[in-house]
């Protein structure tokens, strides 16, 4: 086991040293370099020649290069293009708001996901099902940045249900411990705060997890219609086994296989639908810094960070997801 | 399977299911699954009405020049002396639709957006598949060194979730285009194409029919062009249809960001859903409605058609 974690985290920093290879070579090779499309072209070749200097691209790219992996490793990204801060201090800034936002886009998927597929495979062929698996292809058909705008206008403007935008309401005097406002709001007893950061968070958590939503429950079906076909589930029910321990022991346990591995691999889902929605919602997290850095100029110090930052939290997460297997099923841990 | 156990953990998964699923339709091959499968589609509903979505999505992008009332990019005075800051031009005589913001007719613009869909659709799909198939046959038919350099870099592609993998190609070239919109879409399913290709040639390695070509003193490259690259198609068509869905998507998905095309006369739907119909949502709504219902039903279409093709050819469900 201990031989197979580390395995796999010496893959994880051959993967993002290759990825941060490749996203080097790629910025300097672009036409101009980084530095015209930091200045665009007007720039004066006196304020070229400087920033060339700061930024250290007058030396061979191999020094470069080095010096870039060096930084890297200590976990120094430079400063940010537009703001001047170290890059490290805006990304754990925007860390919690867009973490808080995917837990609980996660926390939605599985919890309505796993019972819907289950419940559809279980009334297969009748009405609920058809509607589930039709509701799903819409689900992963939609655009949703443009659910965000709809649930916006419905349950914002049309009726009053829920804030628009942000995480909390502006001047409601919470103190901020992790960044995580719920949590932070539990920490320091401001129970209201708590509420309030929950009601902002039901719209953007809803719409992140759409497309997650959609893909375990049609996963949960499909698995669970086939265990129900499997020779040991009629083994089970022959034997005269109670329905609910069937259902429990048997028919689920098995069939949540694969619908773990599916969560894993929608953590890349979530990762990208924040960006698209924390913009429709005013967010503040690292989707809002990636658009932010992209639009606004490219700020590659930032924009490289948060690279290598989603490719980790990717493979990481995918990685724990693959232990967690060893733990779930024992046919694995044989292997 | 040689080549694997390298340096990624990354979506180990999503390669291990790219890997199943070739397997799975390669191991079938030969022609009569093929008909067979054909046969299982056209008893399918969800494939009958996947494929008449298509179709009528075709109709529309093919003959938009007949459907469509006016021309696309041309500004009407009666629409843009109504336009203000706060109402758009609904519905009048000689524009089904009304107005866009700039005094267009959308129904024009809508029935145009096909056509520009399809374009950028399509060319995203095809670029993807073209340089996936390249490199998956190349390292599925050399091996070695080839084989675990051209599966390594698409490890670290598939290390990044794929609209994530888009935006960063895009941002990292300078200046959008209506291609970079394209490329970048098409680069994200490159490793997707690559590792289903090279799985298809490795399981038909060892298959009789290669072996018996083999035996029979047929050049390397004839078994690999002829034999192997053909009953590695149908696994790759199912792929790119569903592909179609995803670069629809990805294209709105950029173009919201405001990392879409900036030619403001260009009629696709991500396009418009993603810049005016977002912009303009409290103002006119239908601006968003239109493009993507439009884009949902097409991508429905396209997914439908895709997993229908996909059951059918999967072997375990052979009668």
């Amino acid at each position: 086991m201990v031989r197979v974690i580390a395995r796999r985290l010496i893959q994880l920093v051959v993967t993002l040293i290759a990825l941060m290879t490749l996203v080097f070579f790629w910025l300097r090779s672009l036409p101009g370099g980084p530095v015209d499309a930091l200045l665009g072209e007007r720039a004066t070749p006196q304020t070229r020649e400087l920033l060339i200097r700061a930024l250290g691209y007058d030396q061979p790219i191999w020094v470069q290069y080095g010096r870039f992996l060096k930084n890297v490793v200590t976990g120094n990204f430079g400063n940010s293009i537009r703001t001047g801060e170290p890059v490290t201090d805006v990304i754990s800034r925007s860390f919690p708001a867009t973490i808080e936002l995917a837990i609980a886009a996660i926390i939605i998927a599985i919890g309505l996901g796993i019972p819907l597929g289950y419940l559809a495979a279980r009334h297969r062929g009748r009405l609920l099902d058809n509607a589930t698996i039709i509701v799903t292809l819409v689900g992963i058909s939609i655009p949703i940045f443009f659910l965000g705008y709809l649930l916006k206008d419905w349950l914002t403007q049309d009726v009053h249900v829920f804030p628009p935008s942000g995480r909390i309401t502006t001047g409601l005097g919470n103190t901020d411990v992790t960044g995580f406002f719920v949590l932070d709001g539990l920490l320091t007893r401001e129970l209201d705060a708590s509420a309030d950061a929950l009601w902002h968070l039901v719209l953007p958590a809803f719409t992140l997890a759409t497309i997650p939503l959609a893909i375990i429950i049609r996963i949960t079906r499909a698995s669970v219609l086939d265990v129900l076909d499997e020779d040991y589930i009629r083994t089970a029910d022959a034997k005269g086994l109670r329905n609910a321990t069937v259902r429990k022991r048997h028919v689920l346990r098995n069939a949540l296989l694969p619908v773990v591995t599916t969560i894993g691999l929608q953590t890349g889902a979530l990762l990208a639908g924040a960006v698209l929605t924390e913009k429709v919602y005013n967010w503040g997290g690292l989707g809002t810094l990636i658009t932010d850095s992209i639009s606004g100029g490219r700020d590659y110090p930032v924009l490289q960070a948060l690279i290598l930052l989603a490719a980790v939290v990717f493979i990481v997460v995918n990685l724990l997801v693959d232990l967690s297997y060893a733990i779930i099923d024992p046919r694995v841990r044989v292997q | 399977m040689s080549g694997t156990g390298g340096i990624s953990t990354l979506a180990d998964h999503k390669r291990r299911r790219i890997d199943e699923l070739t397997a799975r339709t390669a191991e079938a091959g030969g022609v009569s699954l093929i008909r067979e499968a054909g046969r299982r589609l056209l008893r399918n509903p969800a494939a009958i009405v996947g494929a008449a979505i298509i179709l009528l999505f075709l109709v529309i992008a093919v003959f938009a020049p007949l459907v469509a009332p006016h021309d696309p990019v041309q500004r009407f005075p009666e629409l843009t002396k109504e336009l203000t800051v706060d109402s758009i031009p609904g519905a009048t005589a000689g524009h089904p639709l009304g107005s866009d913001p700039l005094g267009r007719d959308f129904a024009s613009r809508m029935t145009y957006g096909a056509r520009q869909t399809l374009f950028v659709g399509v060319l995203a799909t095809l670029i993807g598949l073209l340089l996936g198939v390249l490199l998956g046959a190349i390292a599925g038919a050399v091996g070695g060194w080839v084989d675990v350099l051209i599966m390594r870099i698409t490890d670290v592609m598939l290390a990044l979730p794929s609209l994530l993998l888009a935006i960063t190609l895009v941002a990292l070239a300078s200046r959008s285009t209506q291609w970079t919109v394209i490329i970048a879409v098409a680069v994200v399913n490159v490793p997707i194409f690559a590792r289903l290709l090279r799985g298809s040639m490795l399981a038909q390695r060892e298959s009789d029919h290669v072996l018996a070509a083999r035996a029979l003193g047929v050049k390397r490259k004839d078994i690999v062009l002829r034999h192997m690259l053909p009953n590695s198609l149908t696994a790759v068509i199912v792929q790119a249809t569903l592909t179609f869905a995803v670069a629809i998507l990805d294209a709105a998905a950029l173009s919201f960001l405001g990392l879409g095309d900036p030619d403001i006369n260009r009629a696709e739907w991500g396009l418009m859903l993603g810049v005016d119909g977002v912009r303009y949502f409290e103002v006119r709504p239908e601006l968003a409605y239109f493009p993507a219902c439009a884009i949902i039903l097409v991508a429905l279409g396209f997914t439908l058609l895709g997993e229908s093709m996909r059951e059918a050819l999967d072997p375990k469900n052979r009668r």
